[in-house]
Parts: structure tokens; sequence; C-alpha cells
């Protein structure tokens, strides 16, 4: 969806532009064969290890594949995580 | 020793069979020996748009349960002598031939064609495993649409899997007019999606429905756009080092269109 907005609120991009921004994104999943069920295994676990460290809103949680812009115009496939904390657990004193 | 070449897509409806005709007879009027093969089984085609469907005794099934001998399920096209077809079975159903026995039909027909092209049914299923179980190249075809894209990449990667690397790409029906407008994908913008090297650019011309309606594939038709793509393609399978024609990029097929109207109007 992401860019998608962006091109429709502008109302003025090309469709082919959309197009192939909308088959990039589709053909990562494609690609990495990475299905919803396997992208929940892996929010699974990444609950499991951030959950010893600190509370967080689990329905809140987003986790996904992502197309992210560089500098020099061309694109990075990322996965990208975006996790709402309830409450840093105080673990005591700082032992780093 | 000829070799083996599968015209595949995943989407269906992009063009296939007309690509196999057109490439085919393409090579043939080069005097290459080629031999078509209809894969498609239970859904056979190739046959009507070569306008041989009259011709056909044995087929496909046949030469495979030994029910008859392959020179007897060959047809001869009827304007080129070097220039077969092996037609698909209309009545079985795809699991009929197994990807050891058309491996076995493709090792056997390289013997006696410089070309063998098979025309693979639309899909992944068992149809496309038998169609590039004997091919020793592919040739995606896709139009320049989201659908037709997305799953010429799966079957690139399909390909990959089944050791066919370095499929090359045709990009079928593209409309110049579209592109211009910013409504379509160019050539670039589908090369750069799918990664791999570009055969041939087919513009979208109505001569090729005119032709297929009469059984005569395009390239018999010298004033077809279209015709002249397939020839060039035909021309590349064979080694040639042809770019990618004017009429295909924007300027050099508006200009064309421009001088075929102006040509017209002064005859008229």
């Amino acid at each position: 969806m992401f860019d998608l907005f962006k091109f429709f609120g502008k109302g003025e991009s090309k469709s082919k532009d959309i197009a192939k921004e909308r088959l990039k994104l589709v053909l990562i999943h494609d690609r990495a064969n990475i299905s919803p069920r396997y992208l929940d295994m892996i929010k699974d676990d990444v609950i499991k290890v951030i959950s010893s460290y600190m509370e967080i809103d689990e329905k809140g949680m987003d986790i996904r594949l992502s197309r992210i812009p560089q500098k020099d115009d061309t694109y990075s496939t990322a996965l990208v995580a975006n996790i709402p904390i309830k409450k840093v657990k105080n673990l005591g004193p700082n032992k780093g | 020793m000829g070799e083996v070449i599968v015209i595949t897509s995943g989407k269906g409806g992009v063009g296939k069979t007309t690509t196999t005709a057109n490439i085919g007879t393409a090579l043939a009027l080069a005097g290459k020996r080629v031999v078509l093969v209809d894969a498609d089984i239970g859904l056979r085609n190739l046959d009507v748009v070569m306008g041989l469907e009259n011709r056909i005794v044995y087929d496909l099934v046949d030469v495979v349960e030994k029910v008859c001998r392959l020179k007897q399920a060959l047809i001869r096209d009827k304007r080129f002598e070097s220039l077969y077809l092996l037609p698909a079975a209309q009545t079985k159903d795809k699991n009929a031939v197994s990807p050891q026995q058309m491996q076995e039909l493709c090792e056997q027909l390289k013997e006696e064609f410089d070309f063998v092209l098979i025309d693979c049914p639309a899909g992944i299923e068992q149809g496309f495993k038998n169609a590039i179980a004997g091919a020793d190249k592919a040739a995606v075809v896709t139009v320049p649409e989201v659908s037709a894209v997305r799953d010429a990449d799966r079957i690139i990667g399909l390909l990959s899997a089944n050791d066919i690397d370095e499929p090359k790409l045709i990009i079928n029906r593209l409309r110049i007019d579209m592109v211009k407008r910013g409504d379509m994908m160019d050539i670039n913008d589908t090369l750069d999606i799918l990664g791999i090297d570009l055969l041939g650019v087919v513009p979208d011309d109505e001569r090729v429905v005119i032709s297929t309606n009469r059984g005569e594939p395009a390239v018999t038709d010298d004033n077809s756009l279209a015709g002249q793509a397939y020839r060039n393609i035909a021309g590349r399978l064979m080694g040639e080092n042809i770019p990618i024609m004017d009429m295909e990029t924007d300027e050099g097929f508006l200009a064309k269109i421009k001088r075929f109207f102006n040509a017209n109007r002064k005859r008229a």
C-alpha cells in the first residue's frame, strides 16, 4: 500500500508507475515465497524475544516486507517491524 | 542436432500459441527445419492458428502411447515444406503424458529438426512440467500488464528450479500510444522488473487477429508490424544480431505509421 497512497493522493501519477510499484512489491513476496503464515511465525518469535525486555502491544504490532528507497534511487528489501511498547521492564541496575 | 525451445508464460491468453506459430513459420521461411509441438493436451489450438486443423489424423498422445509412429503424426505445413506440426490430443487429459515421455519425444525430434518449438499450456501444473521436460531453452511471453508480468516472474523462477536458466523474454502486444501516455509499462520497465534478457517486442497489431482468422501466421503478411517483429525474433534465435526494430520504439513506430497513412492517401 505505502507508496500507493502517495500515488493516488497526487492524482496525476502515471498508471504505469503505479503498476510497476505494485508489481515490485508483490514480487518480493512471490519470490521470497513468504506467506502470511510464515510472517506470523516470525512475528511470534519476535514477540517472545522482545517480551523478556519490554511489555509490548501485541495487537498493535505490525511486521511486513517492504521496499526501502535508497539514496541512489534504487530500492532495497527490508523486513519492517512496528512494535508499540507499553512498558520497559525494570531489570535492575544497568548491566550494560 | 537441433534445439528444443519451450514457449511459456504462466498466464493464459498472452499469445503463446500465436507466438509459437509465428516464430516457427518465420524460422521455416528462413529455410530451417522446424517442428511445432502443441503440448496443451485437451485444449489444442496450434492446429487452428496454423490452419492445419483438417489434416490431423494422429496426435502427440498417440505417438507417446505408440499407437502410431512419430512420422505418421507429423503434419506438414501448407506453405512451407520444412515446417511440421505435432498436434495435441483433444480428448485426453494432461496426465496422459509424463515428463519422461516428453523428454524422449524431444530427443527424437531434435535428430530430425533444427528447431523444436513447444507450445506450453497455461498454468504451472502437470502440463507445464511436461512441456518443459525436454526443453533446452525457454522463451517467456508476457504482455505489459501486472497479472501477466507477475506470472512471468513465477515461471522464470520455476524454469530456473528445473535447470532451464537464462530464459529470454518476449513482450507481446505492446501499445506504443499507451506507453507514450504513461499508461502502459514500457520495455525497460518490464525488463527492470523481470531481470532477464529480451528476445523481442511484438507491437499490438490487429493484423494478427485477421491472419489468425484465416489460419495464416502474421509473419507471412508483409504489411504486419507484428509479423516483422516475429521475423526478427526468429533471426535472433538463429544467432543473428538484430536490434529491436525502429517500429518497436516510439519515434520509428509513429513515423512508420504516418508514412503508411501518407502513402495510402497519395494512392487514394
